[in-house]
C-alpha cells in the first residue's frame, strides 16, 4: 500500500525531522515519496545519532511504504546505525584501508581507543564518542593517514593532532 | 512490446517469439533446459542468482537468460562449453556458502539447489573456509525457516511484494551480511504466504506443519479440490503411510494459477483431530455407546420413520460435495421431511422466493481481474476468498477503482475507496448510492425502495462514487457480511437496482459449495434446479425456533456454522433426537447429539464442488477413512436403501453427476433477482450496541477450525470497539467487558480499535468464546463486567 499514513505511529517523529522530510518529498514527484528515505533516515540518524525500530517504523508510515523497505535501506548502508549503543553525540571513523595503514593508521586507532577507553565499534560511556569501525577507504590517501569525524576529514594526523580535535568537540 | 513474433536461434533449433520477451520464456516454451533459481514466471525479474547465464553471439561475456531480451535474428547456446563453464562458476559460489545438511533438510528431495548441483556443481570445492552462518527466524506457525540455506534468490521478498501485496519479508544487510527476514521478530501474516514455502528454491523457507513427516520420495500424490471456499483451488494432496502429510497447488492458470491459500494448504492438519469420530455411536440413558453401522442406520431409519415429517429438521454444512447436498434433500424430500436448509449463517429470509436459484460471481475468475470497477458490499475476500482476492488485487493494479461498504474498516491489500458503516447504516449508505445512480440515470424509484430510499439525502460523495460504474466493466458483489446481515433482502435488493441502473454486473462471493445446495434444492422452498416446491418446509431460524421440533438431522454441520449459536444450542438441546453426519464431533457436539455417524472428509470421498464462477470439479479419495468412516454419500445411499426409497442405487458418485449435470447446467448463473413488493426499514434496539460478528479467516468449516497451526494464526477473542465507545462506557484496554445477547453473556477483554465505527462492536462469530452469544450482526448489550 502507498497511502501514506501521516498520522499515528508518525507522530514519533520530531517537527524538525517532519520538516526535513518534506522538503526531501518536494523535491521528488508526488507518487515517488520512497525516493525521500534516504534524506528521511539522514534527518533521524542527526536527532538520534542511530536508527531505532520505533523511527523506522515512523518514517515507513509517513512516507507510505512498508516497514521491511525501511529496515532494507538503513541495514545497508553503514553511515547509519541500527543498534543503539552506536548511538552518540560524534561519531569517529578511522580510516585503516591500505594507504592509511601503510602511514600509522594502527596507531592512530590505538591511541584513540586508549584515550576514550573503549574499542573499535564502542561508544564512551557518556555517549559523546562513538569509534565506527570503518570498513572502505575514505578516498583521501593523499593526506593519509586521517580520520572522518562526523561530516568533517582530518588529514596528515598525529596522536597529538588527534587530542586537538577530539578535545576541542563539545 | 509489440505482437509481431521474431525468429531467433538457440543451440541451432530456430524459436519465435515476440521481441523484447525474456530468453528464458522462450527456452522453457521449446523445453530447452536453462537451469536457475531466482527466475518465476511469475515473479518479476531479478536476475540476481546468475545461474541461467548463456552465450549470446556478438556479447562479450555470458548473459542471464532471464534479463535478456529476445532480438530477431540473435544467436544463443545454452550448453556451448562458455555457457557451461559461467554455469558451474555460478553454482561454486553458490555452494560456497551453502551448507551440506541435505540429509536433515526437508527440501531434500525436492530441492533446487540439490537437482541443479548435480548437473552443475564440482564434487569437490576450492573454498575452504569457514561458511556463514545465519540464525534462524520465527516467522510464525506455518513456515519454518533454515536461513543458513538461502541463496539470496528473493523469490519470497517479490512474492510477498507482487502476489501477496503485503511486503513482510526482506533482504537486510549488505554483501556477506545479508539476510532474509522480517528484521524484526515477527509472524507472517500473508493469507497467502505459504505459497513461498513452494517458491524458495533450496530449504529456508519449509513447511512447518509437515516438516520431518517423510521424504518427497516417500509421498505419493493425488489430485484433488480443495473445499474451504467458492474457488476450489485445484490441489495436490500428498500422502506417506496412509496419511496426508501435506497439500500443494496444483496449477490451474484459470483458477488458482500456481498458488493456494493457507487455508487450503494447511487444513488437513484438522483431519488428526481428538475430535475425529472414528465408530458410529449412539447414547442412550445419557451414555455413548459405541455400535455397528447397522445398528445405528436401523436407528436412524427408525427414528426418521417413527417421527411425523412436520416435527424433523435439516440442516447441511456448506463444505458438503454437490453428491452429498443431493442425496441429503433427496432423503430428507422422500419421507416428506419439508424443513431443510443449509444456509445457515444467513438471517434474513424475508425475500427468499425472490432470489435467483443460483447466483455466482457474475463473471469468470479470468475476467475477474478485467474488471475496471469493483464494488465490494460486505465483502472481505482477502479473508474469505483469498484466491479470488488476488483477482481483484490484479485489477486494481491494473487501475480498476475498488469501493467497498462494509461494518468495519478492513484492511485491503490494494487501494480501495471504503465506506464503514455500522451494519444497520449500511442499508442507508446503500440507499444513498442507489438514489444518486437514480437520479444520474433520471430514473424513478421502484415501489420497493420506495421507503428505503425516501428519507435518505443523495450527497456529492455519493454522485462522485457512482461515477465509478461508468467504467464498461464494472462489478458489483455481495460478500459474506452481506448474506448474513439482518437486512440482506435490502441489501440485495439495493444492489440489484444499483446493477440495473448502472448497467454494472452482479455476482456473489457465496459459501464454499452453497452454489450446489442451492442448485440441487437444499432449502425449504426449491426444490432440485430451483423448481417450487408445494408446501414449502421453514427456513433454518423459523425451524430453530419451532416449538414442535423433536428432530435435527445435522450433515457436516456443528454450532459454529450457525448465525445464532445461542437459539441453534437451544433448539438442539430441546430436541429429542439429534442425528450427526460428521467426521468430527467435540465435546459440545457429544452433549447435544444423540446419534454420530462418522462420515468422510473430502480426502477420503469422492465428490464434486461447484465453484463461484460456476465450474463442476470432481474428485476422487486420497485415503482410505481411519476406523469406520465411510464416505458420507455411500452412508446416506445406504439409508436411502433401509428407508425403502426409491432411486437410491447409485454405485458411483459419477452416476450422480451424470444423472445431475444436464437438468442443473441448464440452470441460469444470474444473481439479479426480482425484486420484492416491500422492504421493511430495520431499527435498532434501545440501549444496545451493533455487532459485527464476522467469520475469522480460520473458522469457516469443521475442517479448518482442527486445524492446529492455522488456529495459532488468529488473535484471541477479544471485544474491539472505537476509543470513543470505550470512553463513553468507561471501559479501558484489557478490561472484561459484558456481551450480553438474548439470555446469556460472555466476557471478553476489550481492545481499543479504531476500524470499528462507534456505536459497534467486533466481536467475532464461529468462535468458542462466541456460542454464547446470539446472532452475529444482531443488537447487543455492552458494559463493562
Amino acid at each position: 500500500m502507498t497511502v501514506a499514513d501521516t498520522s499515528d505511529k508518525a507522530t514519533v517523529l520530531s517537527a524538525h525531522e517532519r520538516a526535513e522530510i518534506d522538503s526531501w518529498l518536494a523535491r521528488y514527484p508526488a507518487e515517488q515519496r520512497q525516493s525521500a528515505l534516504l534524506g528521511a533516515l539522514r534527518a533521524v540518524m542527526h536527532e538520534d545519532h542511530y536508527l531505532s525500530v520505533p523511527k523506522m517504523d515512523a518514517v515507513a508510515a509517513y512516507l507510505g511504504l512498508p516497514p521491511i523497505a525501511v529496515y532494507e535501506v538503513a541495514s545497508f548502508y553503514s553511515i547509519f546505525e541500527t543498534d543503539e549503543r552506536a548511538a552518540a553525540r560524534h561519531s569517529i571513523s578511522v580510516c585503516t584501508n591500505i594507504s592509511c595503514m601503510l602511514n600509522g593508521a594502527d596507531d592512530i586507532l590505538s591511541h584513540i581507543e586508549k584515550k576514550l577507553g573503549v574499542r573499535l565499534g564502542e561508544s564512551t560511556p557518556d555517549r559523546k564518542f562513538y569509534l565506527k569501525r570503518e570498513e572502505e577507504c575514505l578516498a583521501a590517501c593523499c593526506g593519509a593517514p586521517m580520520m572522518q569525524v562526523d561530516h568533517v576529514y582530518y588529514t596528515e594526523l598525529t596522536p597529538e593532532k588527534v587530542d586537538s580535535i577530539l578535545d576541542g568537540l563539545e | 512490446m509489440s505482437d509481431e513474433l521474431v525468429s531467433f536461434e538457440v543451440n541451432g533449433q530456430t524459436l519465435q517469439a515476440r521481441p523484447g520477451s525474456m530468453l528464458i520464456a522462450a527456452t522453457d516454451a521449446a523445453g530447452i533446459t536453462v537451469p536457475r533459481f531466482c527466475y518465476h514466471k511469475k515473479l518479476s525479474v531479478a536476475a540476481n542468482c546468475r545461474m541461467c547465464l548463456v552465450e549470446v553471439e556478438k556479447a562479450p561475456k555470458p548473459m542471464p537468460a532471464c534479463a535478456t531480451p529476445i532480438m530477431a535474428g540473435m544467436k544463443v547456446w545454452t550448453n556451448s562449453p562458455k555457457a557451461r563453464a559461467a554455469q558451474k562458476d555460478v553454482m561454486e559460489f553458490l555452494l560456497i556458502n551453502h551448507p551440506l545438511d541435505c540429509p536433515i533438510c526437508d527440501q531434500g528431495g525436492e530441492c533446487e539447489l540439490q537437482d541443479l548441483s548435480v548437473g552443475f556443481g564440482n564434487s569437490s570445492s576450492e573454498y575452504v573456509e569457514i561458511k556463514r552462518v545465519v540464525r534462524d527466524k520465527d516467522i510464525g506457525p506455518l513456515i519454518e525457516t533454515a536461513m543458513t540455506r538461502c541463496i539470496h534468490c528473493t523469490r519470497c521478498v517479490r512474492f510477498g511484494e507482487e502476489i501477496a501485496g503485503l511486503r513482510e519479508l526482506g533482504a537486510t544487510g549488505r554483501s556477506q551480511y545479508t539476510e532474509i527476514g522480517t528484521y524484526v521478530a515477527k509472524a507472517v501474516t500473508s493469507e497467502l504466504s505459504g505459497n513461498v514455502i513452494d517458491v524458495c528454491p533450496v530449504g529456508a523457507l519449509t513447511a512447518k506443519p509437515s516438516r520431518y513427516t517423510a521424504r518427497p520420495w516417500e509421498m505419493r500424490s493425488y489430485d484433488s479440490i480443495a473445499p474451504h471456499d467458492c474457488v476450489g483451488s485445484n490441489i495436490h494432496v500428498h500422502t506417506a503411510r496412509g496419511k496426508v502429510v501435506r497439500v500443494v497447488p496444483r496449477e490451474n492458470e484459470a483458477i488458482n494459477e500456481c498458488w493456494i491459500s493457507d487455508r487450503d494448504r494447511f487444513s488437513y492438519e484438522g483431519l488428526q483431530s481428538q475430535d475425529r469420530l472414528l465408530k458410529p455411536q449412539i447414547k442412550r440413558d445419557g451414555h455413548w455407546k459405541e455400535v455397528s453401522w447397522q445398528e445405528a442406520l436401523e436407528s436412524v431409519s427408525g427414528i426418521l420413520r417413527k417421527q411425523l415429517a412436520f416435527n424433523v429438521t435439516a440442516f447441511a454444512g456448506s463444505s458438503s460435495t454437490l453428491e452429498e447436498f443431493f442425496l441429503f434433500q433427496k432423503l430428507l424430500r422422500g419421507l416428506n421431511i419439508k424443513n431443510i436448509d443449509h444456509r445457515l449463517r444467513q438471517v434474513d429470509f424475508s425475500d427468499q422466493s425472490f432470489v435467483p436459484v443460483a447466483s455466482g460471481l457474475g463473471v469468470s475468475f479470468t475476467d475477474l481481474e478485467q474488471q475496471q470497477a469493483i464494488f465490494l458490499i460486505g465483502a472481505n475476500p482477502r479473508h474469505d476468498q483469498p484466491m479470488l482476492n488476488h483477482r481483484i488485487r490484479k485489477a486494481s493494479l491494473a487501475g480498476a477503482r475498488i469501493l467497498a461498504l462494509t461494518p468495519r474498516k478492513l484492511a485491503f491489500n490494494y487501494a480501495a475507496e471504503q465506506i464503514v458503516a455500522a451494519p444497520l447504516a449500511m442499508v442507508t449508505e446503500l440507499a444513498v448510492l442507489v438514489k444518486a445512480a437514480l437520479e444520474a440515470a433520471n430514473q424513478t424509484v421502484p415501489t420497493a425502495l420506495a421507503d428505503l430510499l425516501a428519507n435518505v439525502e443523495v450527497s456529492d460523495t455519493a454522485r462522485s462514487q457512482v461515477e465509478l460504474f461508468k467504467a464498461p466493466n464494472s462489478l458489483i458483489l455481495l460478500g459474506q457480511m452481506a448474506v448474513q446481515h439482518s437486512a440482506f433482502s435490502s441489501l440485495r435488493s439495493l444492489a440489484s437496482v444499483l446493477a440495473q441502473v448502472t448497467g454494472a454486473k452482479l455476482g456473489y462471493l457465496p459459501e464454499a459449495n452453497s452454489l450446489a445446495a442451492n442448485l440441487v434444492g437444499v432449502l425449504p422452498h426449491r426444490g432440485l434446479a430451483g423448481k417450487a416446491v408445494a408446501e414449502p418446509g421453514l427456513h433454518v431460524n423459523a425451524a430453530l425456533s419451532d416449538k414442535n421440533l423433536t428432530t435435527v438431522v445435522l450433515m457436516n454441520a456443528e454450532l459454529d456454522d450457525f448465525a445464532n449459536p445461542q437459539q441453534t444450542l437451544k433448539a438442539l438441546r430441546a430436541a429429542k433426537h439429534v442425528i450427526v453426519f460428521a467426521p468430527f464431533a467435540d465435546t459440545q457436539a457429544r452433549d447435544y447429539a444423540t446419534v454420530l455417524l462418522p462420515t468422510s472428509t473430502f480426502v477420503e470421498t469422492s465428490g464434486t464442488l461447484i465453484n463461484a464462477e460456476g465450474l463442476w470439479q470432481s474428485f476422487k479419495g486420497v485415503v482410505t477413512p481411519p476406523g469406520e468412516v465411510r464416505p458420507l454419500w455411500k452412508v446416506l445411499r445406504v439409508l436411502g436403501n433401509a428407508l425403502n426409497l426409491p432411486d437410491f442405487d447409485y454405485v458411483e458418485t459419477s452416476e450422480i453427476i451424470a444423472e445431475l449435470k444436464l437438468e442443473l447446467q441448464a440452470v441460469p448463473l444470474t444473481a439479479m433477482g426480482q425484486l420484492p413488493d416491500s422492504l421493511m426499514v430495520t431499527k435498532q434496539a434501545a440501549n444496545t450496541m451493533q455487532r459485527i460478528g464476522d467469520v475469522p479467516i480460520y473458522r469457516t468449516d469443521a475442517l479448518v477450525r482442527r486445524a492446529k497451526s492455522l488456529q495459532a494464526m488468529l488473535a484471541s477473542p477479544a471485544v474491539r470497539m472505537h476509543s470513543a465507545d470505550m470512553d463513553r462506557l468507561g471501559i479501558t484496554v484489557g478490561d472484561l467487558v459484558r456481551l450480553g445477547q438474548g439470555d446469556s453473556y460472555v466476557q471478553l477483554p476489550a481492545e481499543a480499535d479504531e476500524a470499528v465505527p462507534e456505536g459497534c462492536v467486533w466481536v467475532q462469530s464461529a468462535t468458542e468464546a462466541a456460542r454464547a452469544l446470539g446472532s452475529a450482526f444482531g443488537s447487543i448489550m455492552v458494559d463493562k463486567g
